[in-house]
C-alpha cells in the first residue's frame, strides 16, 4: 500500500494534540504535520505558548512552605518510634 | 560505607533531589544508593534524616492527599498516618521501588481507606471520567469555523499571546489562586494527574505505576486537566 496522503491537520485537531507533542507522545507522522502546522499557523503557536506558560505556573504550586508545628509534631512520631 | 550518621555533615542535597523528582525517568523504578542511605540512616534512629525526609516530601503528600479526602484537615491527618506507616514498614522494605514511589503508595492507600471510611472513594478505573465517552474538547468549538464554512476548523479569531501580561501578574497570588480553583474544579482523575505531573513534576511512568492507569490514560487526563486549566487563566487574564 502506498500512502500519497500526507497528514493534515487543521487547528481543531492540533489543540487536542498538544499534550500528546509535548509528552513526545506522537506516532512520527503525526508529529510532523503538527510541527508543519504550528510553524505557518501564528493562532495554533500562541495556543502552544499558552498551554506551556500554564504548566509553568502550575509548578508555581509546589512552592508552599511546611507549617513548623507539623515538622514538630512529625518529629515527636519519629520520636517515639524509635524508642520502641 | 553507609553509616547514617554521616548525613548530618552531608545532608541530601536539595537541588539533586528536586532534580530526582522532576527529571529522571527511572526515578519510580528502583531503589538508589541514596534511598538506602537513607533508610539506613532512619533505622539507626537519625533524626536529621527524617526531618529531610520530611521536608522533601511532605507538602506533595499532603497534596495528593487533598486529591483523595474532603478536607486539608483530614488531609493532615492521612498525611500523619502515612509517615506512621513508612517508619513501621521501614524494616520490611524490599527495595522493589524507590524510596520516594513506596512512601507516595502508602500516603495513597491511607488515603483511599480513609476516603471510603468518609464514603467519598471509587476505584480509579470506575470513575465516570474513564468509561464516558463524551468529547471533551479542549477548546470551546465555537472558536472555531464549522463544517459548513470555508477552512473548517480552523480559529475564527487567534487567541491573544500573553507574552505582555508582566511577570508580577503572572505569577501573583491572585494568578495562582484561579489556578487552584481551576483543578479544584476538576474531576478526581484529572486532578489527581494534573497534581502530579505538572505541580509536583512526577515523570509519566512514575504517575501511571502509582495510579494503575495506562500511559494512554494518563494523557488523556493531563490532556483534559491542563486545557481547563489554561481555559481558566484565558479567561482571567481577558478579565480586565
Amino acid at each position: 500500500m502506498t500512502n500519497l496522503n500526507k497528514i493534515e491537520l487543521n487547528c481543531q485537531e492540533v489543540v487536542e494534540l498538544v499534550t500528546d507533542y509535548l509528552e513526545q507522545a506522537l506516532l512520527p507522522e503525526t508529529k510532523d504535520a503538527f510541527v508543519k502546522h504550528v510553524a505557518e499557523c501564528p493562532g495554533c503557536d500562541t495556543y502552544i505558548e499558552q498551554v506551556q506558560q500554564t504548566i509553568l505556573m502550575l509548578r508555581k504550586l509546589a512552592e508552599q512552605p511546611m507549617f513548623p508545628e507539623t515538622r514538630q509534631e512529625l518529629l515527636e512520631i519519629f520520636r517515639k518510634w524509635n524508642k520502641v | 560505607m553507609s553509616e547514617g550518621m554521616d548525613l548530618p555533615e552531608h545532608p541530601p542535597d536539595i537541588a539533586a533531589a528536586q532534580q530526582n523528582i522532576t527529571g529522571s525517568q527511572q526515578a519510580g523504578s528502583l531503589t538508589s544508593a541514596d534511598d538506602l542511605r537513607m533508610i539506613e540512616a532512619l533505622r539507626s534512629g537519625n533524626e536529621a534524616a527524617f526531618v529531610s525526609l520530611i521536608d522533601r516530601y511532605h507538602a506533595s503528600l499532603l497534596r495528593l492527599a487533598m486529591v483523595f479526602v474532603p478536607s486539608q484537615a483530614v488531609a493532615e491527618e492521612v498525611v500523619q498516618e502515612a509517615w506512621m506507616g513508612v517508619l513501621q514498614g521501614l524494616n520490611r522494605f524490599e527495595g522493589r521501588s524507590s524510596l520516594k514511589t513506596w512512601i507516595f503508595r502508602i500516603l495513597t492507600n491511607c488515603a483511599k481507606t480513609r476516603a471510603q471510611r468518609e464514603g467519598r472513594s471509587v476505584p480509579f478505573s470506575s470513575l465516570p471520567e474513564f468509561n464516558s465517552n463524551l468529547p471533551e474538547p479542549a477548546v470551546d468549538p465555537e472558536r472555531f469555523r464549522g463544517p459548513d464554512q470555508q477552512w473548517p476548523g480552523t480559529w475564527v479569531s487567534f487567541p491573544h499571546t500573553w507574552d505582555e501580561i508582566p511577570e508580577e501578574r503572572m505569577l501573583s497570588q491572585e494568578t495562582i489562586a484561579r489556578i487552584q480553583e481551576a483543578i479544584d474544579d476538576l474531576p478526581p482523575g484529572q486532578r489527581q494527574v494534573i497534581t502530579l505531573r505538572d505541580i509536583e513534576g512526577w515523570a509519566s511512568d512514575e504517575i501511571c505505576t502509582l495510579l494503575g492507569v495506562s500511559e494512554a490514560n494518563q494523557r488523556v487526563l493531563l490532556h483534559r486537566a491542563r486545557s481547563k486549566v489554561r481555559r481558566a487563566l484565558e479567561k482571567y487574564f481577558e478579565e480586565e
